[in-house]
C-alpha cells in the first residue's frame, strides 16, 4: 500500500452474466431449473453500476485511480466482464466457478464471501475503497448480495441508490452522499469511504462499448482464480436445496370488449365495481 | 400435546420450538402493512411469533403498544436508541444477529419491502444464513415458494440452515388483524450501535389516493400517456372514480411522465389488487412481473396485439383518449 499517493481510491464492480431481461424463459422439463441454453448478458443493474464508476470517476478525476470488475461463474463470464472492460473498467477478475461444480447454484451469501475474499487479495496492491453492486440480479431477483458484502465488510451500505455523489479525493474517510429509492419516495444518506453501494434503475444510462473500446478491451488484464486460491470450496457450497422450478399459473385467455358500455357490464357482472 | 407456555419455557433454545423474530417495520407511527402480511406467513411456520420493534424512544413505544394488539404475536420485543430513529441497516442488523442467537430463534422474518430488502440480508450475512427472498408461499418450517426470473418461474427451495432468514411478498399472504391481541411488551437493550451512516432527509411523494403496494384497486398508465399532464388528465379522474392507486409502467416513468414510487414491475412495486387497470401499456415482461398475481385486469390500448391482451380478463381495443374519458364519465 503506497498511503502517501493521494489517488488512492479503486472501485470494484462485481458483475453477473445472466440470461437476457428480453428472453422468454421456459422452465426446463426436469423441473430443476430454467433452460438456460439461450442469450445471455451482462445483468442490467450491473451494467448501471459500471457506467456509474466510470462517471464517478469523469465527474472526480482525481479521485478514481483504477476501476476493477469482478465475476464469478463458468468462463463464459469473461465475456461480460470484457464487456466492462469495453465500458471503460481498467481490469478484471474472473472467478473461475464451473457450473457442474456445485450441486445447485452460487447463493448471494456465497458470492458476498467470494467478494470479500477478492478485496482481502486486490487490497495486497490498492486498497478498494468503494463496491459498487446492481440492486438486483434479474434472474433470482435476490437483491442480497451487496446488503451481505456490506455486512460481512463491516462497511456501511447505501442500497438502491438513484444518485451518488462523492466528496474529496476518494480517500479513506472520505464523504460519499447517496440518494437512494425507498417506499414512497427518496431518502438522502451520506457515508464514509469505504462503503458499499448498490444500483437502482434510475442511476444513469449505460453507455454502448465503441468498437474500438471493445478491441482495446481485449488487452486489458483479466486476472483468473480458481475458487481453490481463495480458500472457499465449503465456504461456497449451497444453503438452499431448489426441490423443483415451476412454471407460474397461468392466467385464464381473457375476452376483448366490444366498447365501455360492455366493459362497465362486464366489471359489474364480475362485483368489481 | 399442548405445547409448554409461559414461565416454564424457559428454554427458548430447545430445538423442538420453532419460534420466529418478526422485524416489525414502521413509519409516522403506523405499523407496515407489509409487516402484517409478513406476520401471517410467520404463524404457518409453527411457532410462536415474536415481533421486534426498533426506534427511538418517542416512537418505539407508542409502536409496541399497537403491535402488542395485533392477532397472533405471542410477544414484543421492544429496544429504544436514537441510534435506530430511520431503521438504517448498520445498527439495527448487529441486534437481530444477536437477538436470534441469544434467544435461540429459528426464524427471521420481515416484509420484501425496501427497508427489509436493505437490512435483512445483512443481517442474514452476520447470521451466516442465506436468505430467502420475496417468499410467496409456506410450505413447511424449511421449505419455501419464491418467484425468480420476474415471476416467470416459482422455485420451491428448502433452507438448510440453521437460522431461516425469509422475507416475504405482502401481495401473498393475508394482512394479520391489527385488533384481538394482547402480547406482553419486553425490553431489550439496545446496547451501543454503531452508526456510520448519516440520515439527511426523505422526500415522500405526497398522494391523498390509497397507498400502491395495498391499494384493492390500481390504475396504471403507460407511454401512451405520452405525457405528465396526459396522466393528469386521464388516469388520475379514472382512479379518483374508482378510489383506485395511481400506478405506471417503468416508460412512463423513465419519460418523466410519473413519480419514480408509482412504478409497478419487477424493479419497482409488486401489487396484487382486486382490480388493475392497464391504461396504454404494452404489457413488458418487467412489467407483467409486478401486476399478473391481479385478481382482475383490464387493459385499454389501441394496439390488438399488444402482450398485455394475452393476461387480461377484460381487453378494449380503443384509443384511450377517447375511452378513458367516456369510462370515466359513465363509472357511477
Amino acid at each position: 500500500m503506497r498511503a502517501t499517493l493521494v489517488n488512492q481510491l479503486r472501485v470494484l464492480v462485481p458483475i453477473k452474466r445472466a440470461i437476457d431481461y428480453a428472453v422468454k424463459i421456459r422452465v426446463a422439463s426436469d423441473g430443476k431449473g430454467v433452460d438456460t441454453n439461450v442469450q445471455h448478458s451482462m445483468n442490467p443493474f450491473d451494467e448501471i453500476a459500471v457506467e456509474e464508476a466510470v462517471r464517478l470517476r469523469e465527474r472526480n478525476k482525481d479521485a478514481i485511480k483504477k476501476i476493477t470488475v469482478v465475476s464469478a461463474g463458468p468462463v463464459k463470464s469473461q465475456d461480460v466482464l470484457r464487456t466492462a472492460l469495453a465500458m471503460g473498467a481498467d481490469d478484471a477478475i474472473h472467478i473461475d466457478i464451473p457450473d457442474k461444480s456445485l450441486p445447485g447454484s452460487l447463493e448471494p451469501l456465497a458470492v458476498s464471501k467470494i467478494l470479500k475474499a477478492t478485496i482481502d487479495k486486490a487490497n495486497e496492491e490498492e486498497e478498494i475503497g468503494l463496491v459498487i453492486l446492481g440492486k438486483q440480479a434479474i434472474d433470482d431477483d435476490a437483491s442480497q448480495t451487496g446488503q451481505m458484502l456490506a455486512g460481512i465488510l463491516n462497511w456501511p451500505q447505501a442500497t438502491f441508490a438513484s444518485k451518488v455523489e462523492l466528496s474529496g479525493k476518494g480517500d479513506k474517510g472520505d464523504k460519499v452522499t447517496v440518494t437512494r429509492e425507498i417506499d414512497g419516495g427518496l431518502g438522502v444518506v451520506e457515508s464514509q469511504i469505504p462503503m458499499v453501494i448498490t444500483t437502482d434503475l434510475r442511476l444513469n444510462e449505460p453507455r454502448y462499448a465503441s468498437l474500438p473500446n471493445i478491441m482495446k478491451a481485449k488487452k486489458k488484464p483479466m486476472k483468473k482464480y480458481k475458487i481453490s486460491d481463495l480458500g472457499l470450496e465449503k465456504e461456497i457450497q449451497p444453503r438452499l436445496e431448489t426441490l423443483k422450478v415451476s412454471e407460474p399459473p397461468k392466467r385464464q385467455g381473457g375476452t376483448k370488449v366490444e366498447n365501455v358500455d360492455e366493459l362497465i357490464a362486464k366489471l359489474k357482472e364480475a362485483g368489481r365495481i | 400435546m399442548p405445547r409448554a407456555r409461559g414461565s416454564i419455557r424457559t428454554f427458548a433454545t430447545s430445538s423442538a420450538l420453532l419460534d420466529s423474530l418478526l422485524f416489525i417495520e414502521h413509519k409516522n407511527g403506523e405499523i407496515n402493512p407489509a409487516t402484517l402480511s409478513a406476520l401471517t406467513a410467520a404463524q404457518k411456520l409453527g411457532g410462536d411469533v415474536h415481533g421486534l420493534v426498533l426506534g427511538s424512544e418517542s416512537d418505539a413505544k407508542a409502536v409496541a403498544e399497537k403491535a402488542s394488539k395485533i392477532g397472533g404475536l405471542a410477544k414484543v420485543l421492544v429496544s429504544t436508541s436514537d441510534a435506530f430513529a430511520n431503521q438504517l441497516a448498520e445498527p439495527v442488523a448487529p441486534l437481530l444477529k444477536s437477538l436470534v442467537e441469544e434467544k435461540g430463534y429459528t426464524h427471521l422474518v420481515a416484509g420484501h419491502t425496501a427497508n427489509g430488502r436493505d437490512l435483512i440480508p445483512r443481517a442474514s450475512s452476520l447470521l451466516d444464513a442465506s436468505q430467502v427472498s420475496d417468499i410467496i408461499s409456506v410450505d413447511g418450517p424449511d421449505t419455501f415458494v419464491r418467484p425468480i426470473y420476474a415471476g416467470n418461474a416459482l422455485a420451491t427451495v428448502k433452507s438448510l440452515d440453521k437460522t431461516k432468514v425469509v422475507t416475504v411478498r405482502g401481495t401473498a399472504f393475508d394482512a394479520a388483524s391489527t385488533e384481538g391481541g394482547s402480547a406482553a411488551v419486553e425490553d431489550v437493550p439496545a446496547g451501543s450501535p454503531e452508526v456510520p451512516t448519516k440520515f439527511i432527509e426523505e422526500k415522500l411523494s405526497e398522494s391523498t389516493r390509497p397507498d400502491l403496494g395495498t391499494a384493492p384497486r390500481v390504475v396504471s398508465g403507460g407511454r401512451a400517456l405520452k405525457s405528465a399532464e396526459g396522466f393528469v388528465k386521464y388516469i388520475e379522474p379514472l382512479a379518483d372514480k374508482l378510489k383506485a392507486a395511481v400506478g405506471a409502467s417503468r416508460a412512463a416513468v423513465d419519460a418523466g411522465y410519473a413519480d419514480n414510487a408509482l412504478q409497478v414491475g419487477q424493479t419497482g412495486k409488486i401489487v396484487a389488487p382486486e382490480l388493475y387497470f392497464a391504461v396504454g401499456i404494452s404489457g413488458a415482461i418487467q412489467h407483467l412481473a409486478g401486476m399478473k398475481d391481479s385478481k382482475t385486469i383490464v387493459a385499454i390500448n389501441k394496439d390488438p396485439e399488444a402482450p398485455i391482451f394475452q393476461i387480461a380478463d377484460l381487453g378494449l381495443v380503443a384509443d384511450l383518449y377517447e375511452a378513458v374519458p367516456e369510462l370515466t364519465e359513465k363509472l357511477q
